[in-house]
């Protein structure tokens, strides 16, 4: 946060071992990393902007653990966050990301036309499909630690980005504390509308104070491109519509990127983004792409198959309820999308998400008709 | 190390050296100096103006922002305390919180015991709203724990269930739950216990942990009523008291469960006097008692309160300064609730109704948990006599109504005597 534990120098008065947190009931990727050695060789440290080690690391602290998902447990302050508190960061992101080596390089791919097929899914199985991922604004802090100055800011030039879209990229931009009624009830409606955190995990890193200051979402005419302004991270961008063709979502999603991405080059602002860690988000298990493609997709008989965690794990894809990350399946329908973020490019991951359901529907089909799946369990990408 | 230093001392931003260490506070066992302490809280990266800063508090209805003008953040927006708590910090709680439905809450809270004099042009407009009129700047705050001052303390017990006495102490030098690192209060929670382990008779007693507690001393806590939880209010949690739960948290309580502290919750302590029935001289005496003997232990350790002639005993929320005293029963009230008169009798006898739960709940049963409204300005024997009396006559005007009679609105005490 931009205020507490800037008394970092205060802190230095007591031993390392006096302010290690007690994580002996924990179970996340920093509780596993950060020895008493480790901290004591961090805590003295604090990035350009002031963020601090128990800055980066009290969600984790206050949260020992998720009962199904081994949390992260750390945040970024800003984009030096990852260098300076390289020692802690790096193994985590080793865990987090599939093995990942802190001299591992991350490919950026944009160009849809690199991406087979997508545009068929059965649109008898899968409801809709969907692209999001996130973008940072260089020279800014990230919302744990924030300023609302700096909050206002990062929103009144996206906004200005934004309004500069045009084609069936143009849109409107919807202030969370100016929204009328109405407007919010047609937001909820489309099902666009994002409200203040309630996840501890969240709340714990401070990303949610001032709310809803400076926070709004901007979609297009179309309602198939969207922007979350200030949520988890600056940006939330997202692509979405009915049906299966992930192709065209995907499109939209990279030429709105790639445009957005100009429209701030022309202010003078970069996105945040190097070739080790690709595109630098808040949550280190959003860097690299910080892609999620997934599609809701009705699976009621293959998702009682004994096999079914064990084919998802093998084709690289995840499988969450149908109101997101921590919701149960509903009816039989299942958001099914790519496990991994960095490592592998956006082309790479949606096309990993493409095939994979597209397998997954030829077992349900197989499995309606009371036939074997074997013969399609496929081998560990 | 140095490097920090530097980069710290090199900030733009000059800060003014009236920043530094208010009047009254000891910083025991800190041996920094002035330059350090003048940079603590300083930050190389702000680049926006005040008015840039200023939170947008035109939905707000708290204390905090009626009283927040742009002019006073922008002049306090750069200080920092000895410790480096800052004025964002301070009203985070009440920018997140733009208002409570029934209650107008604070809507800022201290960092530490220096908040209350480097934010002072803020805390005073907020503390005489608060405090119905108390101006810091021109009044003491008297201290009274002589129990055997009270009269007529023994409550008829076919009304009052229960009677409660609690505070709140806070160790000097120290910083406040919403600022402490895990160190300071680990250190709160050892000078505590320490102290606390040396009280004997009637109130020996034993500490539970909260992080080392086993399942049955939880149950077992939990049956007695004096389990505390995590937070859950955002008034709290926004200001930032529940980091780190549960370490450093506990439960002690004397062997007869009569006297119980809370350590490291919203304050370093809270002290709890509490039996059946209504005996109040009883509850006020070990709740005195207690304190004072509590006291005497930190003391002999070279640790002491935080206090001051103006504002008493210095807490966490500028709510509960001075006695940070709430004394109440659990009483029986059908009749007298149902009256339309209840409330006005409330208010003239300067006590507030809550539920069985405290705050924010509902009465259960027609019983109502009676206290004083007041906690600044008056001393703690005036609080609990105006307690007793008001009490007294609640039960009076209970009793008159059984028999058909009719009852009186009382006229107002007056606030600061």
């Amino acid at each position: 946060m931009p205020f507490s534990n800037t008394h970092n120098q205060m802190k230095l008065k007591f031993s390392a071992e006096a302010e290690y947190p007690d994580l002996s009931k924990h179970n996340n990727h920093m509780a596993k990393v950060l020895t008493p050695a480790m901290y004591e060789r961090l805590r003295s440290k604090q990035t350009p902007s002031g963020f601090t080690l128990d800055d980066v690391i009290q969600t984790g602290v206050d949260n020992p653990g998720h009962p199904f998902i081994m949390t992260v447990g750390c945040v970024a302050g800003d984009e030096e966050t990852y260098e300076v508190f390289k020692e802690l960061l790096d193994p985590i992101i080793q865990d987090r990301h599939g093995g990942y080596k802190p001299t591992d390089k991350h490919k950026t791919d944009l160009n849809p036309n690199n991406l087979k097929g997508g545009d068929d899914l059965d649109p008898n199985y899968v409801l809709s499909s969907r692209v999001r991922t996130g973008r940072s604004i260089r020279g800014f802090c990230l919302p744990p630690h924030c300023s609302r100055g700096e909050r206002r800011a990062i929103e009144k030039l996206s906004v200005e980005a934004l309004g500069a879209l045009d084609g069936d990229l143009k849109g409107k931009y919807y202030a969370l504390k100016n929204m009328t009624d109405a407007e919010q009830q047609q937001l909820i409606d489309d099902h666009f509308l994002f409200d203040k955190p309630v996840s501890p995990l969240l709340l714990a890193s401070g990303m949610a104070r001032d709310w809803p200051d400076a926070r709004g979402i901007w979609h297009n005419d179309n309602k198939t491109f969207l922007v979350w302004v200030n949520e988890e991270d600056h940006l939330r961008v997202i692509s979405m519509q009915k049906g299966g063709n992930m192709r065209e979502v995907f499109t939209r999603f990279c030429t709105g990127l790639t445009k957005i991405e100009e429209l701030f080059k022309n202010k003078g602002h970069a996105f945040m983004w190097n070739e080790h860690l690709g595109y630098v988000l808040t949550c280190p298990s959003n860097l690299g792409t910080g892609l999620r493609g997934g599609v809701h997709v009705k699976l009621p008989n293959l998702s009682k198959h004994a096999k079914f965690e064990e084919v998802l794990k093998r084709l690289r894809l995840q499988k969450r309820g149908t109101g997101g990350v921590d919701t149960a399946a509903v009816g039989g329908v299942f958001d099914i999308s790519n496990a991994d973020r960095l490592g592998f490019s956006e082309v790479e991951l949606v096309q990993m998400v493409v095939d994979g359901v597209k397998l997954l529907i030829e077992m349900e089909k197989r499995l309606e008709k009371g036939q074997s799946i074997d013969d399609l369990i496929p081998a560990q990408k | 190390m140095a490097s920090n230093f530097g980069r710290i001392l090199s900030s733009k931003r000059n800060m003014g050296i009236l920043s530094l260490v208010g009047a009254g506070s000891l910083t025991a066992g800190f041996l920094l100096t002035r330059d350090q302490h003048v940079n603590a809280g300083a930050q190389v990266r702000r680049k926006y103006p005040p008015s840039a800063e200023y939170p947008d508090l035109r939905k707000h209805n708290n204390c905090m922002a009626s009283n927040l003008t742009p002019a006073i953040y922008a002049k306090l927006c750069d200080k920092a305390t000895p410790n480096g708590f800052m004025l964002d910090q301070a009203i985070q709680t009440g920018v997140d919180n733009p208002g409570h439905p029934f209650i107008k809450t604070v809507g800022m809270v201290a960092g530490d015991e220096e908040s209350y004099e480097v934010f002072a042009d803020i805390f005073n407009p907020v503390i005489k709203e608060r405090h119905n009129g108390y101006d810091p700047t021109n009044m003491k705050h008297p201290t009274d724990l002589d129990a055997s001052k009270i009269k007529s303390g023994q409550f008829d017990e076919r009304y009052v269930l229960s009677s409660r006495v609690r505070t709140g102490r806070s160790i000097r030098g120290l910083s406040l739950p919403p600022a402490c690192t895990r160190a300071e209060r680990r250190e709160v929670e050892r000078v505590v216990i320490d102290a606390l382990a040396g009280l004997k008779g009637d109130l020996a007693g034993k500490y539970y942990s909260l992080t080392q507690m086993t399942e049955e001393e939880q149950q077992q806590l939990i049956n007695d009523h004096f389990l505390f939880d995590k937070p859950v209010s955002p008034l709290l949690t926004c200001a930032g008291m529940a980091r780190d739960w549960p370490d450093a948290r506990g439960i002690w309580h004397n062997n007869n469960k009569t006297f119980l502290v809370w350590v490291n919750e919203e304050d370093h302590t809270r002290v709890i006097s509490m039996e059946k029935g209504g005996n109040m001289k009883r509850v006020f005496e070990r709740f005195c008692k207690g304190l004072q003997e509590v006291e005497r232990l930190i003391k002999e350790k070279g640790w002491e309160f935080m206090w001051n002639e103006r504002l008493g005993y210095i807490l966490t929320c500028p709510s509960n300064l001075g006695t940070g005293l709430r004394a109440g029963v659990h009483v029986k009230l059908p009749l007298l609730s149902k009256d339309p008169r209840f409330s006005k009798i409330l208010e003239n006898l300067r006590l507030q109704k809550r539920g069985t739960g405290g705050v924010d709940t509902a009465a259960v049963g027609s019983i109502f948990d009676i206290s004083n409204l007041d906690r600044l300005g008056q001393s703690e024997v005036q609080l609990v006599q105006t307690v007793v009396d008001g009490v007294n006559y609640l039960i009076e005007c209970e009793k008159r109504l059984e028999k058909g009679q009719d009852i009186k609105i009382p006229a107002p005490i007056s606030q600061f005597k």
